[in-house]
């Protein structure tokens, strides 16, 4: 089915096969697995690679994700105007549920925590970041997934200075009944909860990348045995990559490959 | 029907010290740019800011008008955050109530339909209830009993915001793609201020022959006590159609937060003399 929507030119057809799949590209489809279940909603992704794996999914395993311009305009998947979503409509979103938002972090936590406010006391940060944002009511709402384009134990920390998502620890101590916080999709790995508990599990690691090395640039203990390996793009899903959604290899910038 | 074409300046005066001020648009789009800097050039302080924050914040706890800062973020958008709002929080200048967007809104909300409160889901569970106190949650009365925040009124003594077209009673008109909550900042406030690009005629705004729909029409005159007519009065916030963000000038703002010397040298090119020196020291700048 998604070999229909590779644009049939030709000329990509040969650097397809001798090209390397990149690390980036890897990233790429892990956001676009993301979106995988979720049907006719709104996906919000923050940032470069989580909107290339947002495009990527309506174009394969997605079709009906509505996307935005990332400013009040819904548009379709050849780049029409479908819907009009200025920001009080996104704020009713959030309320009704149909969307899954993809954030960036400045801190998540074993329990998927999540802080983009201030490092430090509160009252005199040490570093102010950007603010709760949306955070605390997209995470008690409706699907929230992170992105951390690079990994480290500074990001990946056992517990957040400041909760502006909230993590699985709290939204059950709360009965908070639409939490669900899917993934983290970091360069080198992706993690999930499906855990009883809720707290977070190492769930593959990207091609190349070594267990133990993400074990050692995370804050808290990860499982080391047995991890899958994160799945590398069909030829269909690179096609589009490198023709249609990224021709510039924007990318690569973002995400080098070591 | 009454006139109420008034200077920025003019605006400043009407404000006093110790205010509570929202001001409209969102990040580092459509901000009241024009009115902000009638207030740094006031002796007015210890304001209260209300804000989806940008440069209106930044600027302003820059000029150390600014006692608090009610705000769900803050950001310039093409730079992620503001440096003249970072060091502000990181010396401890300033006072944050620190929401979530959403339950920024549902409090202007409540403050607009008159209610001490209302009910939102979001900031549950988060460190948003930790760090305010005074926040409360609510038990719905009905058999599902979920517990709630009770999100309390934010009523503001005054609302500055900026469209694009306005005529002299206060009916304003939007022409970008997004009205943000500027409409609601003016139904929460007791003293209404809109600035716009250009003041015209009535008939102009939505009439036949016009441009625009009748929709674009966000804020009517009984929102509104006075308009200030400011052409690039969201500078360098950006306000489409007339123009987008000036991306270079906000870099220039940004880098004026290196040091006290510098942001001194920036007040002094920029701020001194009132809009149109402000418009020319700018166009000089850039070329």
């Amino acid at each position: 089915m998604t070999g229909q929507l590779v644009s049939g030119d030709g000329r990509s057809g040969d650097h397809r096969h001798s090209r390397p799949v990149s690390r980036a590209d890897v990233c790429v489809a892990a956001c676009a697995d993301l979106f995988a279940d979720d049907g006719e909603i709104l996906a919000s992704p923050m940032g470069l690679i989580p909107s290339l794996g947002a495009r990527l999914a309506r174009l394969t395993s997605a079709p009906d994700l509505l996307l935005s311009d990332g400013e009040a305009t819904l548009l379709g998947p050849d780049g029409a105007p479908e819907g009009w979503l200025p920001f009080r409509q996104v704020f009713d979103v959030v309320a009704y549920g149909r969307r899954h938002v993809v954030m960036g972090a400045n801190q998540v936590d074993r329990y998927g925590n999540q802080n983009i406010s201030c490092i430090g006391p509160h009252d005199r940060p040490v570093r102010q970041l950007l603010g709760m944002r949306g955070a605390p009511g997209n995470t008690v709402n409706h699907r929230t997934s992170y992105w951390v384009p690079r990994h480290s134990a500074r990001v990946l920390v056992d517990a957040v200075d400041v909760v502006s998502g909230v993590g699985y620890d709290r939204a059950r101590a709360g009965g908070l009944r639409f939490h669900d916080v899917h993934r983290v999709v970091t360069n080198l790995a992706v993690f999930d909860f499906e855990t009883p508990d809720g707290a977070i599990r190492l769930r593959s690691v990207h091609p190349g990348v070594d267990v133990a090395e993400v074990a050692a640039q995370t804050g808290f203990a990860v499982r080391t045995d047995d991890v899958p390996v994160t799945r590398t793009p069909s030829a269909a899903e690179l096609e589009l990559l490198r023709t249609v959604l990224d021709p510039d290899g924007r990318r690569e910038k973002e995400v080098p490959t070591p | 029907m009454r006139d109420k074409r008034m200077t920025a300046a003019e605006v400043a005066a009407e404000l006093a010290d110790g205010m509570t001020i929202g001001i409209g648009g969102w990040g580092s789009r459509r901000k009241p740019m024009a009115l902000v800097r009638a207030i740094v050039a006031s002796p007015l302080r210890d304001l209260t800011v209300v804000s989806y924050g940008g440069p209106d914040v930044g600027l302003l706890c820059a000029a150390g008008k600014v006692r608090r800062v009610v705000f769900g973020f803050v950001t310039l958008d093409t730079i992620p955050y503001d440096p003249h709002f970072s060091r502000a929080r990181q010396t401890g200048a300033v006072q944050v109530r620190e929401l979530d967007e959403g339950m920024l809104q549902c409090g202007l909300r409540a403050a607009a339909h008159r209610l001490p409160f209302l009910p939102i889901r979001a900031g549950l569970g988060s460190d948003v209830l930790a760090l305010d106190p005074s926040l409360r949650t609510v038990r719905s009365p009905y058999d599902d009993g979920e517990e709630l925040i009770a999100m309390p009124a934010l009523p503001l003594d005054a609302a500055l915001v900026h469209l694009n077209r306005a005529d002299r009673h206060g009916n304003a008109q939007y022409l970008g793609p997004d009205p943000y909550f500027d409409d609601l900042f003016c139904l929460a406030a007791g003293r209404r201020y809109v600035s716009c690009e250009q003041v015209v005629p009535t008939a102009e705004l939505a009439g036949p022959g016009a441009a625009a729909a009748p929709q674009s029409l966000l804020l009517n005159r009984m929102m509104v006590d006075g308009v200030v007519e400011a052409p690039g009065g969201a500078h360098p916030t950006s306000c489409v159609p007339d123009y987008g963000r000036d991306e270079a000038f906000q870099r220039h703002y940004a880098e004026a937060a290196r040091d006290p010397v510098t942001w001194t040298g920036f007040a002094g090119r920029f701020l001194a003399d009132g809009e149109p020196a402000y418009r020319a020291a700018v166009q000089e700048w850039a070329a």
